[in-house]
């Protein structure tokens, strides 16, 4: 249901309101007609005129061959790659020109992510790693952070390791602590770079579990990228890339 | 800036060995600063003291000198004026007059300074050059008759005094304190009588109550000591006779223009202690730059230190900073907990190098340090003026800000899309 309406103001197919300002309950996500070249050494457009729109609550995958450019495209949906062309809108925000510290603000209220890598700080504990990006948003105490963080780990069952240190946990328990990382802001969507890419197939199953289950529960939608079919199958919408463009 | 520090705490809690090498860094130069330059300042303080105690700020005394001008230039100004060719004359007749070296009005001149108020003390002196006879040898020597109580406690005579109580001076008709090299000359001792005969020709006997010792040998060969009232009845001058007239400032620095302006309203001559002994204040001052340029040496040697230490800190830690990054936290708070870090390491440095600071000091402080030239020193003078600690204190956080700015600001640049996509 991807949309070509450019944006805005001219409505699109897929969202009634049409508009990048458009009220909460709608698209969390829109994306109108993004490219990016890579410019070293020669120019390489690596997408072409993407646009794509996200609802709140929707579960959505991006598959592709290797180097069609999904990752790249979710890197700027992220609001982290800002050398893009064209316009992204977060909750009706559109992005483009913000300054770094409201791109931080944005990421750090709305968007929460899980990397192929766990990323989890070994300095830290399992829990104050979960508390980390809570404690950065400041929209609840200490003690109001870390009760929510407690209650994400008991949600995944890693409760027990709360005050191990990450490097004691085993892959698949990085992976869902760093999902429990990626809740703790309760962010409007999730991002997801292959977080089953380094998992078992036991360990990939519970992850997808634990994603249905926030999509279902809780109205946050998903975005992930992967190359896993399987793993896509079962989404709610699958977006196939090739080469730069999205083809289905 | 709470969650900051305490990142930053976790980040150096992580790293704990590399961090304590480098607020050693930080700790031995300021350690090294602090001892370097209350030692100096302490020496400096000696060294200065030796002339600039004894020294008044302004010396008010009357100078004999040649008559500017002669009899004869009055009369040729009349001749020229009536039309007569201008010649040049070679006559010189007319020598100083006979005029005693003392102050004029010299009370009265006394009486004005005390109501001054930049003037904190004023003391009278007379200076009568004598001889010492010992045996049939006639030693040159110089009596000042000074105000005891005064001197004692504006001009730190009784430090000076190596044997004897400056108050037997202050009380006893017709007693004298020695310099050190004089008494050993005559081989005299306190009690003893020695006979002074001055320049007219009057001879008196003087017990002698004390040695002095000011730690200049050719002063203390000549010098002598005397109550201004001895040094008047030797000289059979009246009570209101002195010579010189020394003024103590309550700042030292106004004494050349304070010099200049006594000068003219008193019609005397005045010289201040600045133009008495610039060499001193050069000393001190050449001193002092060596001192602060070796500590600000130090200094930047521990900054490249912590430099080097929180670059590579960056280089390993690049994945925490691009997850920060991603999960939130802005290039700016990126950058204040690499510096908050590099903070913490150069106050933790800082504050333990004070310390060891201080206890160098006290360790430099009691080094036994003996020297004949000067009688009251025991040890290795110290300074422990608290302006030392605040100045290495402030430069070390200035050092370690600055060696902390260029590595957190390269960490706040770091992509963390490059970072994650690399892996």
């Amino acid at each position: 249901m991807s949309s070509t309406g450019p944006i805005p103001p001219t409505t699109s197919a897929g969202s009634p309101a049409g508009k990048l300002a458009a009220p909460r309950g709608s698209n969390i996500l829109e994306v109108r007609n993004v490219s990016k070249s890579f410019h070293d050494p020669v120019t390489v457009k690596v997408l072409k005129e993407v646009s794509l729109d996200v609802r709140r609550g929707e579960f959505v995958s991006i598959t592709g061959k290797s180097g069609c450019g999904k990752s790249t495209l979710l890197y700027i949906l992220s609001t982290m790659d800002t050398d893009y062309e064209g316009q992204v809108a977060i909750d009706g925000e559109p992005t483009r020109g913000l300054s770094g510290d409201r791109l931080a603000r944005i990421r750090s209220e709305k968007i929460g992510f899980v990397f192929q890598f766990h990323y989890l700080l070994p300095e830290f504990s399992v829990l104050h790693n979960v508390m980390l990006p809570g404690l950065k948003l400041g929209k609840h105490g200490r003690a109001e952070v870390e009760h929510r963080a407690m209650e994400r780990l008991r949600q995944f069952d890693m409760h027990d390791h709360a005050l191990k240190s990450a490097n004691q946990l085993s892959g698949g328990q990085k992976q869902r602590v760093a999902i429990a990382r990626a809740l703790i802001n309760d962010p409007l969507i999730i991002m997801g770079d292959e977080p089953t890419g380094n998992l078992d197939s036991r360990n990939g199953a519970i992850v997808f579990d634990i994603f249905k289950q926030i999509s279902a529960q809780h109205e946050q939608s998903l975005l992930v990228v992967t190359h896993d079919q399987d793993f896509a199958d079962r989404t709610d919408r699958i977006i196939v890339m090739d080469d730069g463009r999205v083809v289905g | 800036m709470n969650l900051l520090l305490s990142i930053a705490l976790t980040l150096l809690r992580a790293k704990l060995k590399q961090s304590i090498v480098a607020a050693v860094g930080v700790m031995f130069s300021i350690t090294m600063f602090v001892t370097l330059l209350g030692f100096m300042n302490g020496l400096n303080t000696l060294l200065d003291g030796l002339v600039l105690n004894r020294t008044p700020h302004v010396r008010l005394y009357n100078e004999l000198q040649a008559s500017p001008t002669q009899p004869i230039e009055h009369a040729w100004a009349q001749h020229t004026a009536a039309g007569a060719d201008s010649a040049h004359h070679f006559i010189r007749s007319v020598k100083p007059k006979d005029e005693l070296p003392r102050l004029r009005n010299a009370e009265a001149v006394m009486q004005a300074l005390e109501n001054d108020p930049r003037v904190l003390s004023v003391s009278p002196r007379l200076v009568a050059q004598v001889f010492f006879n010992v045996g049939t040898v006639d030693l040159n020597g110089q009596v000042n008759g000074i105000d005891v109580m005064d001197e004692i406690r504006y001009y730190q005579f009784a430090d000076y005094l190596v044997q004897g109580d400056p108050h037997d001076l202050a009380t006893g008709n017709n007693t004298i304190v020695l310099g050190k090299g004089l008494a050993d000359m005559m081989e005299t001792g306190i009690g003893d009588m020695v006979q002074v005969t001055t320049a007219t020709g009057e001879r008196t006997m003087l017990r002698v109550s004390g040695i002095f010792q000011s730690g200049i040998a050719d002063y203390d060969k000549v010098q002598c000591y005397a109550n201004i009232k001895t040094v008047q009845k030797l000289l059979t001058r009246p009570g209101s006779y002195y010579t010189d007239i020394n003024v103590k400032l309550k700042d030292l620095l106004l004494a050349p223009a304070m010099a200049r302006e006594l000068s003219a309203r008193f019609g005397v001559d005045a010289v201040d202690i600045q133009t008495a002994n610039a060499q001193f204040e050069t000393g001190s001052d050449v001193r002092n730059i060596i001192s602060y340029a070796v500590g600000v040496v130090l200094l930047i040697v521990a900054g490249f230190g912590i430099y080097n230490i929180l670059n590579m800190m960056i280089y390993e830690k690049l994945d925490a900073i691009a997850i920060l990054k991603a999960t939130g936290f802005s290039g700016s708070d990126v950058r204040r907990i690499f510096l908050l870090l590099s903070m913490v390491i150069g106050l933790v440095g800082g504050v333990s190098g004070l310390l060891f600071g201080f206890l160098m000091q006290n360790v430099v402080d009691s080094i036994p340090f003996i020297t004949a030239a000067l009688p009251t020193i025991t040890t290795f003078p110290v300074d422990y003026n608290p302006k030392y600690y605040i100045i290495a204190v402030t430069f070390a956080l200035l050092t370690t800000w600055i060696a902390g700015w260029f590595p957190a600001s390269k960490a706040s640049q770091v992509d963390p899309v490059e970072i994650i996509r690399g892996k």
